[in-house]
Order: structure tokens, then C-alpha cells, then sequence
């Protein structure tokens, strides 16, 4: 298994002292497959993706265990993580600007980690640059290298990080809200990219939304997470098609369907999300849920399994599902 | 009066000079708008859609009158705003109000609830304290929140509930036309549905029609009766909504859709990639279109019927 994260917990410091931001979270991905990490504000997808990188806010605790490539990540030193990341495990953001200098040349800094981890060198380094940015189809490959990013279009940009992050043929690739800020058609290119990136050269993808069709179109498995917690996870289709956990139930039939007439109802979630600083007992959707019955609010539900890999975290998990 | 579109823009013109830098600045003027023409019928809330650099936001901002066009006409009611004296502008601009894309920037985390929805009755003239209380506690009710929350802070709400406090503050002037850009798009999916319904119930309830603009179909077809496509500052395609987005007839159109991801369906192959830009003097979406020959690179095709409900769509070869 490429990656293995078991029991992994994330606690943030604030005004109300720890906060638990991500909570018995455990999954796996293996070479060249893809997961989908889908949550609203809060839920504590974009902390996870954050942990595997070791890239959580200062003086955030990481506990449980990260093992990539058999190796713990967990408690490893910053310098031995450096080596990894840019390396064997790359990160693209939702705004290309967090991970681009504005002051350098588009083609300096996706040669840069090339001289970094493979020890080429400048002239080497800023060749295979190029090659790169054609390999994420950039019009005129050459002249973008010599461009400053504010040059580039916003999908150019992303293209642009998308070549630093493949310059080393990462055996994983974490793309936290990729698109997020990009028009639908420009959208639909990035991640077909992506897409042909991981199928030519076996990388894995954990992609990050808040958009259940993106992660649809875009993955073979998917973990629905709600307040730090997976609620459940499981082959795409078959959760599509049968979710056994009222929130991602909830997540699906809160969008307007396509096609659907003008005037239907939309399905609301009643209430809001726990904030962090509320004392959780049992299940975080509790209250807000449909179903919620007394041991919701008491005990944390159990993990129920469907089958080999589909599993949900809820008292209720069998009532589920066939209500679509 | 009453036979007069409730909005109608006719020919709108504008232009932004750009002052680009670098090697992939676009040097030319390209005008945001290039002869956009629609109206909107009292209670038929109207789409926009189309990607950034088609002109939808500069469009809003004409139509609230908060820009000029270069050329052009606004008529609210079948009064033409720009011609209209200050004083009477003012007047006019009462019936009409804005909700933004980001509910947590566009409100002061400073003023109480009570300031925030009453500042727009200020370009009513004078109201007495307790008219405003009345119709700030009205307002708040209209929206699904209580008449004791104007004494509250923005940031004792949640993000959906700080939504419908933008929305409260549109409607306090009883306006009959609510342009909204992008007014979900920043909202979790669970508070999203919660703000398009209360959209739905406003349109019924409240004689609020809403010119909607979004990149997000999905969103607009749950809203709006008719819409229009609009590329590089013209309007490709119009129609009613559905048969719009399930049978395109303009190649924008169904490029839009089939980028728009799916649950039910896996996402398309990769259109082709877009060129820089487009010829002078021919359809300026011809670069990217599959479909385009020679004619696409001369002229510009104007908006042409396209099939029934008014159906129109700019491109000498629509799509059947």
C-alpha cells in the first residue's frame, strides 16, 4: 500500500484552548488509485490533506500514523519531510499564487525542484522545465517558462503548479480544491490533466473538494467527512448509488438536479455544523440528522461495513439508502 | 406603464481600456460589452451565465446603474435611467438592489444586524425610527430570520443565516428587481439549498424577480425561467432555461454543459484547448469551436431565432 493513515487526529490551539479538527481518521490509497475527499466548511478535509504533508499550522498536534512508502511520517524531522515533499508526495492548492513566487519566472521554479531533489543542474534543470509545461499542454511552452506568473491566466497558473508538481514523478499527488476558483470549462481541462497524469505515470490522487460531481467524475473512491469525522467511504458508485449515511444522503439531495423542474424544493440540512469549541458526544451530525434517535446524541456510532470496502459511521447505517 | 418590461437593457456598449504587461498580455481594447439586448418580465427570473471576461458582472453593474455604458439604453419600468435627473435616479434605484457572492465581506462585523438591513433606506429620504424597525423586523421575517436578531453582531450567525441578512438588507426597500451575482457560489451545499429556496419563496411572495448571475447551471435552472449565454461581451445564446441547457443550440452553450461536472454521468473528454485570441472580425468563440469554418472567421453572427419560446442563438451553424 502506498499510503496508510490510521487513527490520524489533528488539534488545533484557539482562544478555547485544543481543538480536535480531524478525528479517528483512517484510509488508504494504493499506487495509482484515486480518492476523493469530499466535505463542507469545517469538516476537516482540507486539515487531513494538510497532516499527509505535514504542512498543519504551527503548533498543531499530528497523532496516529501516516505510513507512505512503509515509512511513518508521523514525528519524522522536518528536514527528512523536506526531502519528501516536491519529491515523492506533491501538493497542488486551490490558488497557484500560495505556491508560486510572484518575483520568479514561471521556469525557474518548476526547474527548481528538479536541481533540489534529482541534483541537476540550471541548464538541464530549466530544459526538462520546459518539457514539463508542455506535458500540462501550456500555449507556447518556451515563452510561458520565461513568464512571471501575474502573466498567466488563472487555468495557466494551475497548469503552471500542476508542472511543478509532477517534476519529479511524485507517487502522489494532493490537490486540495484544484479548481475550485476556475471557470467550468477551464475546470473540466485541469482535472482531465490530472486525469491523464495519474494514468500515465501510475501516481496516486487524493483530490480535495467540496464538490461531490468533481470527486464523481474524477475518482474510483471517496470519504465523506463531516466535523473532522469520515462518515463514510467506499467505491464512488456504490456510495452514489447507495449511501448508508444520512449526511452524504443529505450532501445529495441538497443540489439542484439537472433537469429538474424550476420550482421543486431543494432538501435543506436544518441547523449548522458543531463549532469547534462545542464538546461532542456521540455522532457530530446528530440533531441536524433525520434519523437521530436518543444513543446518537450519547455514543459515537460504530464503523458498519457494506460489503468489503464500503463502509459508514452510523447507529442507523442499514436504515439507509433506500430511500433513493 | 404596466406593459413595460420590468428591466430592459437594449444595445449596451462598454469598453475597458486594458493596459496589459508581459508577453501574454492582450494588447487590444476588448469591449466587456459589445451590443448586449434583453428584458425581463415582472416575476420571470432571468440567467446569466458564461465564463470570467464575458461581461456578466460589468453588465450588473450598468443595470443597477452604478456604471455608464458607452452606448446603450436601461429602461426600468420603461423609464430610461440614464436620462433621468439625479434626484429621480435615486428614486428609481430604490426599486432595485444588489446581493453579493461573499455574505461575510459585504457585511460590517462592526454595526448591529439593525444598521446593516436599514442602510439601504437611506436613499429613500427620511424615515422615522420606529417605520425602520418595523420594516427591518419585516424584512428579517421575510427571510426566515427573527425580529430580535437586528440586535445582534454578523458574526453570531452562520454563514447561510449571514446570507439571508444580505438578502434582508435587499429588500428593504420593497424592490421589485434583486440582481444577484454568484449569491451561492460561497456557500456550503447544505446552506446553499436553503438560500435558493428562499429565492423561489421571495419570486412567489415577494414580487421579487432576480436577474441571477453564476457560472453554476445547476443553480440557475432551479431559479430562472429564461437565460442568456453570454461570451466575450455578447450574448451567444437565449431561451427558456431548460430547453437551453438540455438541448444546446449555440456550441458555447453545450461546451458549458458538458464541462459542468455530473453525478450522474462520468465527466466529458477534454474540449479543446482555448487560443489566445479570436479573429477581428468573425465570431469570437470560432477558436475554440469545433465547428467552425469559414463564415466564423469573417463575420459576427447575430442572435437568430433557434426554436420555440423565443429561442435564439448566435452562430451560423447552430446546433439542431
Amino acid at each position: 500500500m502506498l499510503l496508510e493513515v490510521a487513527d490520524l487526529a489533528v488539534d488545533l490551539v484557539t482562544p478555547d484552548g485544543w481543538q480536535r479538527v480531524v478525528d479517528r481518521t483512517s484510509f488508504s490509497l494504493a499506487e495509482g488509485e484515486s480518492l476523493g475527499v469530499v466535505g463542507e466548511s469545517g469538516s476537516g478535509k482540507t486539515m487531513t490533506a494538510l497532516a499527509l504533508m505535514a504542512l498543519t499550522p504551527e503548533g498543531a498536534r499530528v497523532s496516529g500514523s501516516i505510513r507512505f512508502e512503509g515509512r511513518e511520517l508521523v514525528g519524522l524531522e522536518e528536514e527528512e519531510m523536506r526531502q519528501l515533499r516536491g519529491d515523492r508526495i506533491a501538493m497542488i492548492f486551490q490558488e497557484p499564487m500560495t505556491a508560486l513566487n510572484p518575483l520568479h519566472s514561471v521556469g525557474a521554479q518548476v526547474a527548481e525542484p528538479l536541481m533540489l531533489h534529482r541534483g541537476l543542474g540550471k541548464r538541464d534543470a530549466r530544459e526538462r522545465a520546459v518539457q514539463l509545461l508542455e506535458r500540462v499542454r501550456l500555449a507556447e511552452p518556451e515563452r510561458a517558462a520565461r513568464s512571471h506568473p501575474f502573466a498567466l491566466s488563472g487555468g495557466e497558473r494551475q497548469r503552471a503548479m500542476i508542472a511543478m508538481a509532477i517534476g519529479c514523478s511524485p507517487r502522489l499527488i494532493i490537490a486540495d480544491e484544484p479548481t475550485t476558483a476556475l471557470d467550468v470549462t477551464v475546470q473540466a481541462r485541469i482535472l482531465a490533466l490530472i486525469d491523464g497524469l495519474r494514468s500515465e505515470s501510475k501516481m496516486a490522487v487524493l483530490l480535495v473538494s467540496h464538490d461531490l460531481a468533481v470527486i464523481a467524475g474524477h475518482c474510483e473512491r471517496l470519504i465523506v467527512m463531516y466535523a473532522g469525522v469520515i462518515m463514510e467511504s467506499g467505491p464512488v458508485e456504490t456510495v452514489l448509488r447507495e449511501p448508508r449515511n444520512p449526511y452524504t444522503l443529505a450532501l445529495l439531495e441538497a443540489r439542484p438536479r439537472p433537469g429538474a423542474p424550476r420550482d421543486e424544493r431543494l432538501k435543506t440540512i436544518p441547523g449548522a455544523p458543531p463549532a469547534q469549541h462545542e464538546h461532542r458526544t456521540g455522532c457530530p451530525f446528530a440533531g441536524r440528522c433525520a434519523l437521530t434517535v436518543p444513543i446518537c446524541r450519547t455514543t459515537p456510532p460504530p464503523e458498519t461495513q457494506f460489503g468489503a470496502s464500503h463502509m459508514s459511521r452510523c447507529h442507523r447505517a442499514a436504515e439507509v439508502g433506500f430511500t433513493r | 406603464m404596466s406593459e413595460a418590461p420590468l428591466l430592459e437593457v437594449s444595445s449596451l456598449v462598454k469598453t475597458y481600456r486594458l493596459s496589459g504587461v508581459g508577453p501574454f498580455a492582450r494588447r487590444n481594447v476588448r469591449p466587456a460589452l459589445a451590443g448586449v439586448s434583453f428584458s425581463i418580465e415582472h416575476g420571470r427570473s432571468f440567467g446569466v451565465v458564461g465564463e470570467s471576461g464575458s461581461g456578466k458582472s460589468t453588465l450588473a453593474r450598468i443595470a443597477l446603474a452604478l456604471d455608464r455604458p458607452d452606448a446603450g439604453v436601461v429602461r426600468l419600468d420603461g423609464r430610461s435611467l440614464f436620462d433621468l435627473p439625479a434626484r429621480e435616479l435615486r428614486a428609481m434605484r430604490v426599486q432595485m438592489q444588489m446581493i453579493f457572492q461573499d455574505p461575510y465581506g459585504s457585511l460590517d462585523p462592526r454595526q448591529r444586524v439593525e444598521r446593516i438591513v436599514a442602510e439601504p433606506l437611506a436613499a429613500l429620504g427620511r424615515t422615522t425610527g420606529a417605520e425602520r424597525r418595523a420594516r427591518v423586523a419585516a424584512s428579517l421575517e421575510a427571510v426566515g430570520l427573527k425580529a430580535s436578531d437586528a440586535l445582534k453582531h454578523p458574526h453570531e450567525f452562520s454563514g447561510g443565516q449571514r446570507q439571508r441578512i444580505a438578502i434582508a438588507r435587499a429588500l428593504i426597500t420593497r424592490p421589485r428587481l434583486v440582481i444577484a451575482d454568484e449569491p451561492v457560489s460561497a456557500l456550503d451545499v447544505s446552506v446553499q439549498a436553503q438560500t435558493l429556496n428562499l429565492m423561489s419563496d421571495l419570486e412567489r411572495d415577494a414580487g421579487v424577480t432576480f436577474l441571477l448571475i453564476s457560472h453554476d447551471l445547476a443553480v440557475v435552472a432551479h431559479i430562472c425561467r429564461t437565460t442568456a449565454v453570454m461570451y466575450r461581451g455578447r450574448i451567444v445564446e437565449i431561451g427558456p432555461t431548460q430547453a437551453l441547457f438540455s438541448s444546446p443550440r449555440h456550441p458555447y452553450t453545450l461546451e458549458l454543459v458538458d464541462a459542468t461536472p455530473r453525478l450522474d454521468r462520468p465527466a466529458r473528454v477534454e474540449p479543446p484547448p482555448a487560443l489566445p485570441d479570436a479573429p477581428a472580425d468573425g465570431c469570437a468563440y470560432a477558436p475554440r469551436c469545433p465547428y467552425a469554418s469559414a463564415p466564423c472567421l469573417d463575420r459576427v453572427p447575430t442572435l437568430a431565432p433557434a426554436g420555440e419560446g423565443g429561442r435564439r442563438a448566435a452562430c451560423f451553424f447552430p446546433l439542431a
